[in-house]
Formats: structure tokens, C-alpha cells, sequence
């Protein structure tokens, strides 16, 4: 009995050797897909002029996120691609204040390097035997590209619905898809895919929201992260990644 | 009254079992049960999304079982029969599978069977055919998840099997393949539904392979799984109770055909294998 119960206890321990975080603070960030690379710049910008404060980066698509957060996963800020996700946690009180806008982007179209198939426009994605990734309707991305190929009045039948804008782009850059509809700051300085602009007027904006979660464990750091994504030296970041002024 | 040895299993183990239980089965089925929207369940199991979703479900962990037995029993059988170089090598290859993460294996399926793939772009040119995105995509993702569980089962059987019951029937002037067919055969049939019973569970709930290397389209390539996870991003009571539905089924296939093969000793049928011969 007494071996199993130091079995027990060291389980115990190990368990409590995970959670032991050191000096440091830990500032937990959930951000849309979309974000990743910049975030990732952003995340080391800040760390660097906060060496007390450690951010933990998490990435995925906003409405997975936002069940994750519903669902109490540990989380301070929240980043999402778009307004509504955003707006779905400040109904149900998992958003501590008004979520601030810190980002837009736009779509574009991603498409081998070289163009092979010579897509020039949404309209171009109608054609048959041609294999289009959207992301699903359930996120953020899906949404955004069923809106703007409504706007463009074109019916395309998509290979797959990706999960996550990502997952769209990597079957592009994989070679297993011919186009996908993706955020412009994921074709912007990415070598592996082609971007190719859509119409103005075809063009949906997305508006990224950043807010403190009403459990953040750590509120003053979060508002910290916060207003240095809203900052100056934020915003350069940003911009340098393609997303446009809030 | 007579006094007998104690049959009653030792506390530590029944402590440790109990926790087994409660932690990893459990406290999750609860949380779903808790959750689950009963009301709008008939609902929900009506809806054609729904219906497409479990159909498809079916039709690729069935065919990705039947393709895992007709490549697997040989497999386990040249693993367990045969010697030849690097068989522990092979034999570690064939649990790559369970050990790489699904979406891993996803990608390692696109690279190989994409149309850019290493015998994709063959396939492509040659017959036009191109697997990811398409229900045969999904089988095959399916398939090279799950057919290690039905590999390794059978191996142990079949290296569990006294031999000489099959040299028996070879001196007795069966073929080989006579031999396989009835000595073989019917003294691993239960090893065999067994592993069957789970490559099928395992297939029925593979979901990061198939959503990356057969993509997710309604009625195409979204099975159950993924189904629920999108589902979870917009509506978690939707996914939960689809969760349920999947888990329903899962536990009645177990129940019926799992629990009975998985849980009977393997000797019992040397008996009448020998008798069938």
C-alpha cells in the first residue's frame, strides 16, 4: 500500500512540477490563424521591453478559440479575425471591457508560384476541373470568402473546406490545390504562394478585435499586451505584415 | 465454513482501477451526457448534414476495415511466419501509425499520394486519378491509421499458435492454403474480429489524417468527426450531440461484438480448430 500511495504522490508532484511557472509572468495570448506570423514579431517586440513577462501564443481559428475560452480554457487575451466571434464572448461575459480594433485585412487569392493556371480574378475560380480550397463557413475566413464571392456573383464548388485560413494556404503551397481564398497578409512576403489581389468592390475588410478575457489571471500584464499591439511599435509590425490600420 | 484463498483482488488495485475508470471514462462521458441538448436530439439526427455525415462514416470505416484485413492478415502473417533481414525494422514501420500524429500522417499521405506526390503524380498522369479530397482519400487515410491495431492483433496470435497444428494438417497433405483456411484461420478468428472490432472503432473515429489529407466536404469527405468539430466552432450543443450519436453507436458495435471477442481466452478454440480440420 505504502508503494502505491508514493506512486500516487509522485504523480501529484509531477503534475504540480507542469504548472510551476518560475519568476516570470505568463501572459496567455489567443489569436486568430491569420496572426500567427505576425504576432510571433509582435510577441518578441514586447517580451523584449517586458523581461518580467513571458507571452504564451496560441493559434488557431477565432470561433475555435472563442469555444475554448467559453469552454474556460486558461487564456488573458483574446485576438480574433473578426467582430462577430469577438462579439459573441462580450454577450456572454467572457470579455473583460469594450474589444478594441487594432487590425483590418483584406482576402486575396493564393495561388502557385508562377500563377500556372493564370487566375486573375474571383470569376476565374468558377472554372471547372480547377481545385479551390475556401475555409468552412464555421470560421471566420469562410465567412469572409462566401460574402465576397456573393458581391462577385460567382458560384464556385470547393475541393475541401479547410478548418482554418493555414490549412488552406498549405494545400496551395503543398501543390494539391490550384487556388485557395485566404487573408492578404498570408500571401504578403510569403514566397512559397502567389497572391493575387480581388477587386476593390468584390473585397470584403476584415476588422481583428484584441480584448482582455474576464478570467485572465493576470489582468494588468494582459492590459500591458494590449496596448503595446494597439501601440506605435505594435502597429509597425502590423503594417509590415501586410494588415492596414484599424 | 471452509476456509478458502482470498479471491478478492488486492485494495491498491481496486483503488487504482476505480481511478482508471473514473478519470479517463467516466467523467468525460458525464461531462458530454450533462451537456448534451436531449430535447433537440431527434431533431438533429434528422437533419440531412447529419445523416450524410454518419452514412459516410460507415461506408469508409467499414471499407478502411475490409482493405485493413485483406493487406493486414498478410502482413501479420509474413511477420509472424516468416524470418527475413530486417524484420524488427518492418515490424517497428508498421506502428509508425499509432505513434505519428494523425495530421502528421496526413501530410506524409499527401506527399506520397497528392497529385505533386511521390506516386500521386504517377497516378495522376497515369489513370487521372487523384485521391486527396474524395472519398477513396478517406478510406485510405482511415486505413493507414487504423490498420495497425488489426496487424499487431493478429500477429500475437498467430505467434501465440502452436505451430504443430498447422504442420498437423501440412503432413496430413492440406495445402498451405488449405491449412491457412481451415487451421489457421479459425483458431485466430477471434484474435482476427478482435482486431477487426478495433481498426473499425479506431477508422470511425480518425479524424486529423482525414481532415488533412482528404480535406472536409460535405457528403465527399466529412465524417462524423469532423463534422463535430466544426460544428463545436459555431455550435457545441450541435457538436456535442453529435458527439453523442457517434459515441452511441460506437458503444453498441463495442458492446455486442468487442467485449465478447476481446475478453475470451485464446485456447478455448484449439480445441475445435483441431476438430474442424
Amino acid at each position: 500500500m505504502r508503494r502505491a500511495a508514493s506512486g500516487v504522490m509522485l504523480v501529484i508532484a509531477a503534475t504540480g512540477a507542469c504548472s510551476d511557472r518560475g519568476g516570470t509572468e505568463t501572459v496567455r495570448v489567443l489569436a486568430a490563424s491569420s496572426l500567427t506570423e505576425a504576432f510571433e514579431v509582435v510577441a518578441g517586440r514586447f517580451e523584449r521591453a517586458h523581461p518580467d513577462i513571458e507571452l504564451e501564443l496560441s493559434f488557431a481559428a477565432s470561433s475555435e478559440l472563442a469555444v475554448q475560452i467559453e469552454q474556460g480554457a486558461p487564456a488573458d487575451v483574446f485576438a480574433a479575425a473578426d467582430e462577430m466571434t469577438m462579439q459573441k464572448l462580450v454577450d456572454s461575459g467572457n470579455v473583460a471591457g469594450e474589444p478594441v480594433p487594432f487590425a483590418r485585412n483584406r482576402l486575396a487569392i493564393a495561388v502557385e508560384v508562377g500563377n500556372p493556371e493564370a487566375i486573375s480574378s474571383l470569376a476565374d475560380l468558377a472554372e471547372p476541373g480547377l481545385v479551390v480550397v475556401l475555409c468552412a463557413e464555421q470560421v471566420p475566413c469562410g465567412r469572409f470568402a462566401d460574402e465576397a464571392l456573393e458581391r462577385a456573383g460567382v458560384q464556385v464548388t470547393p475541393a475541401t473546406l479547410a478548418e482554418n485560413v493555414k490549412a488552406a494556404l498549405s494545400l496551395v503551397q503543398l501543390g494539391e490545390a490550384d487556388a485557395a481564398i485566404v487573408y492578404a497578409t498570408d500571401v504578403e512576403g510569403n514566397a512559397q504562394v502567389e497572391g493575387i489581389a480581388i477587386a476593390e468592390d468584390e473585397n470584403v475588410v476584415a476588422t481583428y478585435p484584441i480584448a482582455r478575457v474576464a478570467e485572465a489571471s493576470n489582468e494588468d500584464d494582459a492590459r500591458a499586451f494590449v496596448d503595446f499591439v494597439t501601440s506605435v511599435r505594435g502597429q509597425r509590425v502590423l503594417r509590415s505584415f501586410g494588415f492596414l490600420a484599424p | 465454513m471452509s476456509r478458502r484463498v482470498s479471491r478478492r483482488p488486492p485494495a491498491v488495485a481496486l483503488v487504482l482501477a476505480g481511478l482508471a475508470l473514473a478519470t479517463f471514462l467516466v467523467a468525460p462521458l458525464l461531462g458530454l451526457l450533462e451537456r448534451a441538448p436531449w430535447r433537440e436530439l431527434p431533431g438533429l439526427l434528422g437533419e440531412p448534414e447529419v445523416r450524410t455525415a454518419l452514412r459516410l462514416s460507415f461506408v469508409c470505416s467499414l471499407s478502411a476495415t475490409a482493405l485493413s484485413v485483406v493487406l493486414g492478415v498478410p502482413l501479420a502473417w509474413v511477420l509472424a511466419r516468416t524470418r527475413f533481414p530486417g524484420q524488427n525494422v518492418v515490424r517497428a514501420l508498421v506502428l509508425i501509425p499509432m505513434v505519428l500524429p494523425p495530421v502528421v500522417g496526413g501530410v506524409a499521405l499527401l506527399l506520397a499520394f497528392g497529385r505533386r506526390g511521390l506516386v500521386g503524380q504517377w497516378l495522376d498522369q497515369w489513370f487521372g486519378v487523384r485521391l486527396p479530397f474524395t472519398t477513396p482519400g478517406v478510406i485510405l487515410a482511415e486505413t493507414f491509421v487504423a490498420m495497425p491495431f488489426l496487424v499487431i492483433t493478429v500477429e500475437a496470435a498467430l505467434r501465440s499458435l502452436d505451430p504443430r497444428y498447422e504442420e498437423a494438417g501440412a503432413t496430413l497433405g492440406a495445402s498451405r492454403w488449405t491449412v491457412f483456411r481451415r487451421v489457421t484461420l479459425p483458431m485466430i478468428g477471434p484474435s482476427l474480429l478482435a482486431g477487426a472490432v478495433l481498426t473499425w472503432a479506431r477508422a470511425l473515429g480518425e479524424f486529423g489524417a482525414t481532415i488533412t489529407f482528404a480535406g472536409n466536404f460535405e457528403g465527399r469527405t466529412q465524417t462524423m468527426p469532423l463534422a463535430v468539430f466544426l460544428a463545436l466552432e459555431t455550435n457545441p450543443p450541435a457538436a456535442i450531440a453529435l458527439s453523442l450519436v457517434l459515441l452511441a453507436v460506437s458503444v453498441t458495435v463495442l458492446a455486442v461484438v468487442g467485449s465478447r471477442v476481446l475478453a475470451r481466452p485464446r485456447d478455448r478454440h484449439v480445441g475445435a480448430a483441431a476438430v474442424s480440420l
